[in-house]
């Protein structure tokens, strides 16, 4: 079976209605108990922050006090700075529901009594109601809510990630039942109308793709969906896996009856536990409700999923070596073509799309191809989501419409650096992109922009750095990383990222030579050109980027064994301004992990520069009123202090 | 205690060979046995290895050498409270480094080691999804957010004095028993 016919229009629509009206009841009987809700995100980052031990504290507090009231559980809003986020809807009080940021077990338990209790909201811990009304501010009228767009996160936060119900009562798996009614070169069609390019970092379009498949008529296709995430510092997949599970698992669906699969997997990191068992328990419900196994939605298309937890290698991520990996091998990737949509695992032909990929594909087929186009840019039309991390005031998953520039996004969206502190660059892209000083902070965020400034989509892991980073370090730290992952294939991958490495580690320990510069420039160029794969070809980006927008720094660590950034730790060293030191109150001291903080005979403060290994926790624990720790670079600034004297 | 180790060890080997014959004997099922061999033994020693490779028809090389090259298996014991600081992006710029540096200073160890007596053992992670609240630190299954290097020293003693009182509890429960 590869090109579908359309099934008797009735029965996936019969099938469909049954499974929400069933999934309406139960949420009319959730919505009509009486008494306040209480929301919780509980993804990981929620967790992390302690959103386990508010819920105990709410059910303690509303055991206590006799209240009845229902806790709900959801996954990620996305404003993981507020972690750990509660929204109260308490109707009997008048106020609308109530987005509380930061909501400890104090919290929750002083909101159970104060609010739920006697009916005061405590408007100094309110971030803002979530539906415009006259009392309190609306959470939309704050940029970091109203200018983001959702397509894909549009119901993470909202829903119970383990309740199907709820994803099918906010009208989930419609677009499936639609698809079922039409005929698979349509659906191809309308994914290529679309423009829909691959999120995984690449921008391949999704229904070209699908499209190869068409061609391979003899065998039967493999669905996978790459939830790989290998970038070290974003965490979008995971969290729309663990906040709404269904919306990926329709969009593979989909694709399935498109290109003539019967079987899909997802591949997920093992080192995502709770995404993988939400996911596993996504994939038994949607068996429960004939959404996925022998006849979906009573046709006799016949789709099913298994999970296959990806064991942490960043190379793993790219497709071939994906496949590789599956198959029982080391994951090393090999030439393309022929391409996984030819020849993929097992040599049947295989499509692999990233996660926020197939979330698309739902809404694509319910609201239209020229719905999506209406969002983002001619060239790569719909959202771009960023885990937003660094120096920046509101971290978290932001996803807006692409063509948004990165001066909107880090400064309106997400509030900009703190501390009163300047922006440096901004890393895009993880280990494959590059770094963009504030000159481009103007770029449109679009695959090509991207690309053309030097760094690219990506895996959407954005890092804002500020300026106490140090560019060299920050290249340095990718280098260990992509050379640690480097699968060891290709020559020029395997002993270039190590050589790039090395000459970096010097460059940051002060060790520079000249000419390092130009032995930096060759060895990414070849690098590049000497990969078989996107991690080599990627590789020195973060190299490239910061040499040509941040040479200066390069010279600095070279000629004046200085670290502008002051974040290299052996070109800077700490001393204690004696003007401003206090003298008796020994917190330097006491805080310092090696004792190298000592009190001269004469009552003066000192460090001892050859135990100290400049963790900063002295400035941290110096009081503000004295604020008598300094930190200087070239080292060799710092003034001597004897033991005596 | 060595021995009881060993024993204990056997036994769950002899647990993780039961569990195999539900896996079909093919070469695509190699990283799954193995994640399900991790995950009754806590790691890959090598008698497991070659149990699996006998199992699948395979080497006991290329087993090991598909193994190694993930970063998900150990072949190592790791310690009984294991200590996992982030070295993600965020986590990095925040100054991880300097975390994992006290961790390993703290219990004279390096990091991907074990102490002696099993009790910790430390690796750096790349990412575990809350870059929010870096730099971030995770100890069993908590995750200890916005870490300072003057934290750790805390954090090791709360878990000692954890595990002692949990092995006295234990001890006046068998002894009243
Ligand atoms: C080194 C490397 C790592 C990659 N990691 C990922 C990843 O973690 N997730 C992902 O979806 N794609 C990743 N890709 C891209 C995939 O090879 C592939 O292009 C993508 O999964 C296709 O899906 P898309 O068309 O939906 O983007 C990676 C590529 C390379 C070269
Ligand atoms: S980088 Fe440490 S949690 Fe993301």
């Amino acid at each position: 079976m590869k090109k579908a016919t359309p099934i008797n229009k009735d029965i996936p629509e019969q099938a469909y209605d049954r499974i929400y009206k069933q999934a309406m009841q139960r949420q009319e009987a959730f919505l009509s108990v009486p008494g306040p809700r209480i929301h919780i995100g509980t993804a990981t980052c929620g967790i992390a922050a302690g959103a386990l031990e508010t819920r105990s504290a709410f059910e303690e507090a509303l055991a206590q006090r006799n209240i009845d009231a229902q806790i709900h559980t959801v996954g990620c809003f996305g404003h993981c700075y507020a972690e750990p986020v509660v929204i109260i809807d308490h109707p009997d009080s008048g106020f609308p529901p109530i987005f509380y940021p930061e909501v400890t077990s104090a919290k929750a338990k002083m909101l159970t009594t104060l609010f739920l209790q006697e009916g005061d909201p405590r408007f100094e811990h309110i971030l803002g109601a979530t539906v415009a009304n006259e009392m309190i501010p609306s959470i939309m009228d704050f940029a970091r809510f109203n200018q983001e767009k959702r397509v894909v996160m549009e119901k993470c936060g909202q829903i119970d990630p383990e309740n199907i119900d709820e994803y099918i009562a906010s009208d989930g798996y419609s677009a499936l039942a639609k698809s079922l009614q039409r005929d698979s070169v349509e659906i191809i069609d309308l994914v290529k109308k679309s423009g829909l390019r691959g999120r995984g970092g690449a921008g391949f379009p999704t229904g070209l793709k699908w499209e190869f498949t068409q061609n391979e008529q003899d065998n039967e296709t493999i669905v996978v969906c790459n939830a790989d995430e290998g970038d070290p510092g974003a965490y979008m997949d995971r969290t729309i896996l663990e906040s709404n599970p269904h919306q990926i698992l329709e969009g593979m669906v989909i694709c399935g009856y498109a290109t003539g699969a019967r079987r899909g997997i997802i591949y997920v990191r093992a080192e995502y536990p709770l995404a993988v068992k939400l996911v596993t328990h996504a994939v038994e419900q949607a068996r429960a409700y004939s959404i996925l196994g022998q006849s979906v939605l009573n046709t006799d298309f016949a789709f099913d999923i298994e999970i296959f937890q990806g064991s942490g290698a960043f190379v793993c991520g790219e497709e071939t070596a994906l496949i590789r990996s599956m198959e029982g091998h080391r994951g090393a990737p090999r030439y393309r073509p022929p391409y996984p949509a030819q020849k993929g695992l097992h040599n049947l032909p295989t499509v692999i799309n990233n996660v926020k990929t197939f979330a698309c594909i739902a809404p694509i087929v319910n609201k239209g191809a020229q719905w999506f186009r209406t969002i983002g840019t001619k060239q790569s039309p719909g959202t771009a989501i960023f885990s937003v991390v660094g120096s920046v005031v509101h971290a978290g998953l932001v996803e807006i419409p692409m063509g948004v520039t990165l001066r909107t996004l880090i400064f309106d969206i997400c509030g900009g650096i703190p501390d009163n502190k300047q922006f440096k660059a901004v890393q895009i892209g993880g280990p494959s992109g590059g770094c963009l000083p504030a000159e481009f902070l103007d770029t449109p965020i679009d695959f090509d922009s991207l690309t053309e400034a030097g760094a690219m989509m990506g895996s959407g892991g954005m890092v804002v750095m500020d300026e106490d980073s140090c560019m060299v370090d920050v290249a340095r730290f990718f280098l260990d990383f992509t050379q640690k992952e480097s699968c060891g294939k290709c020559t020029f991958c395997r002993i270039g990222t190590h050589q790039l490495l090395n000459i970096l580690a010097r460059l940051t320990r002060g060790e520079g030579r000249e000419g390092d510069i130009d032995l930096l420039d060759d060895f990414s160029v070849d690098i590049k050109n000497g990969s078989l794969c996107g991690l080599g070809k990627t590789a020195p980006n973060p190299v490239l980027t910061s040499l040509r927008y941040f040479k200066d720094e390069y010279i600095a660590h070279i000629n004046e064994k200085c670290c502008p950034g002051m974040a290299c730790r052996t070109l800077t060293a700490f001393y204690i301004e004696l003007d401003q030191c206090a003298r008796g109150c020994d917190l330097c001291e006491a805080c310092c992990p090696v004792e190298a903080v000592f009190t001269t005979s004469n009552r003066k403060k000192g460090i001892d520069q050859a135990l100290c290994v400049k963790c900063g926790e002295c400035q941290v624990a110096c009081p503000p009123d004295y604020d008598a720790v300094r930190k200087v670079s070239p080292a060799a600034l710092v003034p001597v202090i004897e033991h005596t004297g | 205690m060595k021995e009881t180790t060993d024993a204990n060890e056997a036994a769950l080997l002899q647990d993780a060979r039961k569990r195999l014959e539900t896996f079909a004997k093919e070469r695509g099922n190699l990283i799954p046995i193995l994640q399900m061999v991790q995950e009754k033994l806590a790691y890959l020693p090598s008698p497991a290895l070659a149990m699996v490779a006998e199992y699948l028809g395979m080497t006991a090389s290329d087993v090991y050498g598909v193994a190694t090259f993930y970063n998900q298996f150990r072949f190592q014991p790791p310690g009984r409270n294991p200590i996992k600081v982030c070295l993600g992006t965020a986590c990095y710029v925040k100054g991880g480094d300097i975390i994992l540096e006290n961790f390993e200073r703290k219990l004279k160890i390096r990091e991907g080691d074990t102490t002696p007596d099993r009790e910790f053992s430390v690796e750096r992670v790349a990412c575990v999804g809350c870059c929010a609240l870096a730099p971030v630190a995770v100890a069993g299954e908590t995750l200890h957010g916005h870490m300072q290097p003057s934290k750790v020293e805390g954090l090791v003693l709360r878990i000692r004095m954890e595990t002692q009182k949990k092995e006295k509890e234990a001890d006046e429960k068998s002894n009243s028993d």
